[in-house]
């Protein structure tokens, strides 16, 4: 059975929630007793109709009192086909970084738009962040479809105006699907009401899409996250080191260089669960053991000799600010690649990026919540990486405050 | 395109390497229950040839299924780890506590007190837990590494962004991380797993006979000396198995004809209910039960 995650997006009236809950509720994955809770709690809350699908997902006090997602929830359901892990994100502006926290692993993105209202900024926006994210699927839903009388022209404007204003975000793949989530239409079974759309309803579409790889990447990339030593009579020798691999395939006897000290040696050996296995490819879990005794530690980095990274201690890099204080100038910050650690200072707050019209501005040298910027960074330890379009994995980090340890931003290496 | 369980396993390893990577003194946290059964058999892949880089401890309420103790002084030796045991009833008598009272006593409540106890006692900066996001909707919100201050809350409004596979887990000392290894897995990818990997369970997964209390809900309470019988109560012999194990007073059996992995499989895709509506009493509270437990400190 195969995994996709994906992550919802789209204004607080837009009907998100709603929909998660219907597609949960027609797949018959909402178990009787919440359908109890929810008919009660619904009554309480003072909704309208019998049941309030928002509930299902809005599943803090705070949320549930202002009718509006905050944080992600995550929710899950599966077919005989795929198993599905939904992140529920929040619309608003100001809740933008816990968007891009739902966002960051996704292979997919539906992004809600309402049909009386077309595009609106929060599309744009959503759409965007999509596009730095480098989201391989982009999934279109014109929802309440019933209120403007299930027409097609509407559908058809919305699209050509989203296929407008998107071209210049470089999205990879975008379809387009007019649903109701309040009534059901199009949403598990095509509807009757909208017999002049011919594709797929939206249950058909996530079990049908194809499932990229987001890593098109196949150059080794292994990080060390601890060193295996039992210093046990009987394996009074074993060092390995324990990681995943992060891109490519690792075969017993490549030769690698181990980054940043810059030498090369040889895979001596590869086990998995103690198993030892001659290959293992991206995401595998294992224990690495090189035929040279080295200063490797956690952090380090196991790379093939043919496609190199970049080892250097300066990045330019797109990132957004997402911690309630703004930047200040000087303050202490960590970088955190996988499992690499460094002290790093902001060198330059180089642009801002306008996140409704993807134009640079320029701007100061603060930064503020939710905003993007592109800037340069100077780590205190040289760190091997990628171009985020050409490696998630090792293209990606975040910057911790020293003082307050809170993640206040996450990175994307450009190039 | 790997399988989803090898995909949610290997999210489990990595982020249970970074635990080991990141923190001084980890603990996992085990309740003798299905789920932190897997975290055992997920450490086991991730560390091994080495010994754990955690002790395992348990939270004894002294409500526990005989079954349960059992099944795991047996693990705890088979894999020859480090248990340790704190008891709710000592946490009762030196702090002077009220032992709850009532027909179905839960000490789960007190539990906490007991957590954060042994968490001060051994500075405790990470444990690891089974919770899953499927289970409830407070802990749908819960991120995969969640700060608690160092009265143990969970503030949901402070949560740390979460990004990738990048974990964050730097706090200040007195601080620790609640670490969930297994939170993208649900009820059934738990079962798919045991049955996968051949993990044993203890018995009382499966079916057996029982004298139980029919309740007033429909929920079948085992009988045993911690709960009180009143004249009226139903008691009947079922045949029953427990969907979830937590302690004897709170947590109800489930009618079943399961004697196997595969038909237990069957019987939870064919249910109706919920794993928690099932089977727990203490989440009926109200509508933020978990919230407002994990505010105060829960797991």
């Amino acid at each position: 059975m195969e995994l996709l995650r994906f992550f919802t997006a789209g204004n607080v009236d837009d009907g998100k929630s709603t929909l998660i809950g219907r597609l949960l509720y027609d797949s018959n994955s909402i178990s009787t007793d919440i359908i109890e809770t929810l008919s009660r709690q619904s009554k309480t809350v003072g909704v309208d109709s019998e049941i309030d699908l928002a509930l299902l997902t809005d599943g803090l006090r705070a949320e549930r009192e202002q009718g509006i997602t905050i944080d992600v929830a995550y929710k899950y359901f599966s077919t005989d086909k795929r198993k599905f892990i939904i992140a529920d994100t929040p619309g608003h502006a100001q809740y933008t970084r816990n968007m891009f926290t739902g966002a960051s692993n996704a292979d997919l993105a539906i992004i809600l738009i309402d049909a009386r209202n077309g595009i609106t900024e929060q599309t744009k926006r959503h759409s965007i962040i999509s596009s730095i994210l480098g989201i391989p699927h982009i999934l279109i839903c014109v929802n309440k479809m019933d209120l403007v009388d299930y027409k097609e022209s509407d559908f058809e404007d919305i699209k050509s105006n989203y296929l407008k204003f998107s071209k210049r975000l470089g999205l990879k793949e975008i379809s387009f699907i007019p649903v109701s989530a309040l009534t059901g239409d199009n949403v598990v079974k095509s509807s009757d009401n909208l017999s002049w759309f011919k594709g797929e309803s939206l249950f058909e579409f996530l079990e049908n899409v194809d499932i990229q790889s987001v890593n098109d990447s196949q150059e080794v990339r292994f990080q060390v996250q601890y060193v295996i030593r039992p210093q046990t009579e009987e394996l009074h020798d074993y060092r390995g080191y324990a990681g995943s691999v992060l891109s490519g395939t690792i075969n017993k006897g490549d030769r690698v260089q181990i980054l940043p000290l810059d030498v090369t040696t040889n895979i001596e050996k590869i086990e998995k669960f103690e198993q030892e296995v001659q290959v293992a490819e991206e995401g595998d879990p294992i224990v690495i053991h090189l035929t040279d005794d080295l200063d490797v530690s956690r952090g380090s980095t196991i790379v093939n000799l043919d496609e190199r990274p970049i080892t250097d201690n300066v990045i330019e890099a797109t990132i957004c600010w997402m911690d309630n204080k703004s930047y200040q100038k000087g303050q202490k910050l960590l970088l955190q690649q996988n499992s690499f650690r460094s002290k790093v200072s902001i060198k330059e707050v180089e642009a801002q990026l306008d996140i409704h019209t993807f134009d640079h501005v320029s701007c100061e040298e603060s930064m503020n919540l939710n905003d993007f910027y592109k800037v340069i960074l100077k780590t205190a330890e040289p760190i091997s990486y990628d171009p985020y379009s050409k490696n998630r994995n090792t293209g990606s980090f975040i910057l911790i405050n020293e003082n307050s340890n809170n993640t206040v931003a996450a990175g994307i290496i450009n190039g | 395109m790997k399988d989803y369980l090898d995909q949610l396993e290997a999210e489990a390893i990595y982020i249970l390497r970074e635990v080991a990577g990141q923190f001084d003194r980890p603990a996992l946290l085990f309740s003798g229950g299905k789920d932190s059964i897997c975290l055992v058999h997920l450490a086991l892949k991730a560390f091994r040839p080495g010994k754990f880089p955690f002790p395992l401890v348990h939270i004894d309420t002294g409500h526990n299924f005989q079954e349960t103790i059992d099944f795991r002084d047996g693990l705890v030796q088979r894999i020859g780890e480090k248990l340790i045991v704190r008891k709710v009833e000592d946490t009762i008598r030196t702090k002077n506590l009220l032992d709850p009272k009532g027909k179905f006593p839960s000490r789960n409540p007190l539990q906490t007190y007991t957590l954060l106890d042994v968490i001060e006692e051994f500075e405790f900066d990470a444990c690891i837990g089974g919770a899953r996001r499927d289970e409830e909707k407070a802990r749908a919100k819960e991120r995969i590494f969640s700060v608690r201050d160092e009265f143990g809350q969970w503030n949901p409004k402070k949560q740390r962004p979460e990004l990738w596979n990048i974990y964050n887990g730097k706090i200040d000392k007195g601080e620790n991380v609640r670490v969930f290894p297994i939170s993208n897995w649900t009820e059934l990818d738990v079962w798919n797993y045991i049955k996968r990997e051949n993990i044993e369970l203890p018995s009382i997964y499966f079916t057996h006979e029982r004298e139980c209390i029919l309740t007033e809900h429909g929920q079948l309470m085992n009988v045993n000396e911690f709960v009180q019988i009143d004249s009226e109560d139903k008691v009947v012999k079922r045949n029953v198995r427990y969907r979830t194990v937590g302690d004897m007073t709170c947590t109800a059996a489930v009618e079943s004809q399961a004697y196997t992995i595969d038909e237990i499989i069957n019987e939870i895709k064919a249910t109706k209910i919920s794993e928690r509506g099932a089977t727990r009493m203490d989440d009926r509270m109200s509508e933020a039960a978990m919230e407002d437990r994990k505010k105060g400190g829960y797991f």
